[in-house]
């Protein structure tokens, strides 16, 4: 499955503070065990919002609305995409991220594979299943 | 303890059991007693850590608690003296290896001791299926049911599968090491072919067969994705990882709304994760920058990039394909490569082209029960007006075929003909 993990803002990153080399190098070798675990799909940083804009959609209407945006700890400031096998192990690999300590809200949302809307899982694939598993008790 | 505790000590299993397995087997000298242990170990986390909490370092904790049975189970048998002196000695230097310095250097070690389980794992005097379910539950974590579950199996039969590899490693004495020279590329090769088995394994399964089972795809992508990692000078691992990346974009799409499969070129190519196919293409292309331009899972990735690049079947490089495939056809020849290779050439320059070319394979033993072959000559022959003979060749492959959906396919083909 693949979860996508959300780092809240914070007053740094909107600031638009830039991490220091310490900070990337320890950001760095973090993403480095992830790809060598085949868990990382793609990760990247926003700008703060005040490069940012909002769209908002009012019937036919389309209003833009320049950054910055006020609830900072609502805000994205980043995002990574995993291979996982589960939830469970989405949250053990972002407890392992450095730089988080200083009090940053992450979020995990597992994205929708073809399995949830159960497209493929037709009554017939699922009758075949379930006979399937019964012989394979039998023997 | 509750479903969750269990849940999330099994995640940090996964994360850490190659490594922890891997660390113990360079100390043993021994794959078997190192899965042994590791195992051990894990009955000790799921012992203490819904109580204790798991601990800030499990991988540590596991590693320690390992040693320490071994140490423990070793005193036992006194033959063993060598192999717990090395634990012993191992253990006592765990204190001076707090420093980071050191701990960078494990790193690398502990790179080369996976690199070093992989290739055992795949150790030749193995079966296929034993080097399947030890690479699976060495390398992925997965449990004896999980894998029999995956590959639809009893799990009497895997267990048995990991015990018998444990015996064959110890009883041939096979070394725990990385080949060298010469023997790597076939070695490597044996490792490819284990990983794609997993994949395919998952990926045939999808197209309206078993849905249960894309996670054997996703662990598989895994493997591969670890061992471009371990091996990143190797081309053909990056070309397998590409292969399988760009074949894993297209799950989606290869299944109906009815749960039929649905042919590569009749696919919704919306439905293709273009995130997989940017990571094949960038893989592919890190093979060929490689200089393995001409390998066999690089070819074979070449060509599903073909397919990956085309917004729209017709867009498809037909030629490239060909050409492509005649360079599979000098690296890894086959039968099956030269029916595909007529296929593109077909695609390419006309279904009579393509017919001399799958005329020539009729005689091919190999493919004397392959579906694809009256199923491919059929297509060529209807293309060409040639009814009759596209009829017979539909109603031949679709005996063959021991797929009910591919059968009913076919009989819809043979049954076309007919139309005016």
């Amino acid at each position: 499955m693949r979860v996508m993990v959300i780092v809240k803002a914070s007053k740094e990153s909107e600031s638009g503070g830039v991490p220091d080399a310490k900070e990337l190098a320890e950001m760095g070798k973090f993403n480095e065990q992830l790809v060598e675990a085949g868990v990382m799909l793609m990760g990247e940083g926003l700008h703060p919002s005040s490069k940012g804009v909002r769209v908002r959609f009012e019937g036919k209407q389309r209003k833009v609305i320049d950054g910055p945006f006020a609830e900072t700890k609502e805000l994205v400031a980043g995002f990574w995409l995993w291979q996982v096998r589960s939830m469970e192990e989405a949250i053990e690999w972002i407890k392992r991220a450095p730089l988080f300590d200083g009090g940053v809200e992450i979020e995990l949302r597992p994205v929708f594979e073809m399995e949830d809307f159960g497209a493929a899982a037709t009554p017939e694939i699922r009758d075949h299943e379930a006979r399937l598993r019964e012989k394979i008790a039998q023997r | 303890m509750t479903a969750d505790t269990h849940r999330s000590i099994e995640a940090v299993w996964k994360i850490e059991a190659p490594r922890l397995i891997a660390g113990l087997a360079r100390m043993l000298r021994d794959v078997g007693q190192a899965e042994d242990l590791a195992q051990e170990a894990l009955v000790a986390a799921l012992e203490r850590w819904p109580t204790d909490g798991i601990p800030d370092n499990p991988g540590a904790w596991l590693m320690t608690t390992a040693k320490r049975r071994g140490i423990d189970l070793l005193r036992r048998h006194r033959m063993q003296d060598e192999k717990r002196a090395a634990l012993e000695y191992e253990f006592g230097s765990d204190a001076m290896t707090h420093a980071p310095d050191h701990a960078d250097a494990l790193d690398d070690d502990i790179g080369d001791d996976l690199l070093r389980l992989i290739f055992t794992a795949c150790h030749p005097a193995l079966g296929r299926d034993m080097q399947v379910a030890l690479t699976l539950r060495m390398l992925g974590g997965l449990t004896t049911p999980e894998i029999a579950r995956a590959f639809l199996v009893p799990e009497a039969t895997v267990a048995q599968r990991i015990v018998r590899a444990k015996r064959t490693l110890a009883e041939k004495k096979v070394p725990f090491e990385v080949p060298r020279g010469e023997e790597l590329s076939a070695r490597l090769a044996s490792v490819l072919e284990v990983v794609y088995l997993i994949f395919n394994e998952g990926y045939a399964a999808t197209a309206g067969n078993d849905w249960a089972r894309p996670g054997l795809c996703e662990e598989a992508l895994r493997l591969g994705r670890v061992l471009a990692g371990l091996a990143p000078r190797e081309p053909e691992v990056h070309g397998l990882v590409a292969l399988m990346e760009i074949q894993a974009s297209r799950l989606h799409a290869r299944t109906g709304p009815d749960g039929a499969p649905v042919l590569l070129l009749d696919q919704d190519r919306s439905r293709w994760d273009r995130l997989l196919i940017r990571r094949g293409l960038a893989a592919l292309d890190l093979a060929e920058r490689l200089g393995g331009g001409d390998g066999n899972y690089v070819l074979q990735a070449a060509i599903a990039a073909c397919h990956a690049r085309a917004l729209h079947a017709k867009d498809t490089d037909w030629a490239r394909i060909a050409s492509l495939y005649a360079r599979l056809a000098a690296v890894a020849p086959s039968p099956v490569v030269e029916l595909n290779r007529a296929v593109a050439v077909a695609m390419a320059d006309g279904p009579e082209a393509g017919l001399r070319l799958v005329d020539a394979l009729r005689e091919e033993r190999v493919l004397a029960n392959y579906h694809l072959l009256p199923s491919v000559r059929g297509d060529l022959l209807f293309k060409l007006g040639r009814r009759d003979e596209a009829r017979a060749e539909f109603e031949r492959a679709a005996k063959l075929t021991g797929n009910v959906r591919e059968s009913e396919l076919l009989r819809r083909r043979a049954e076309a003909c007919a139309d005016q």
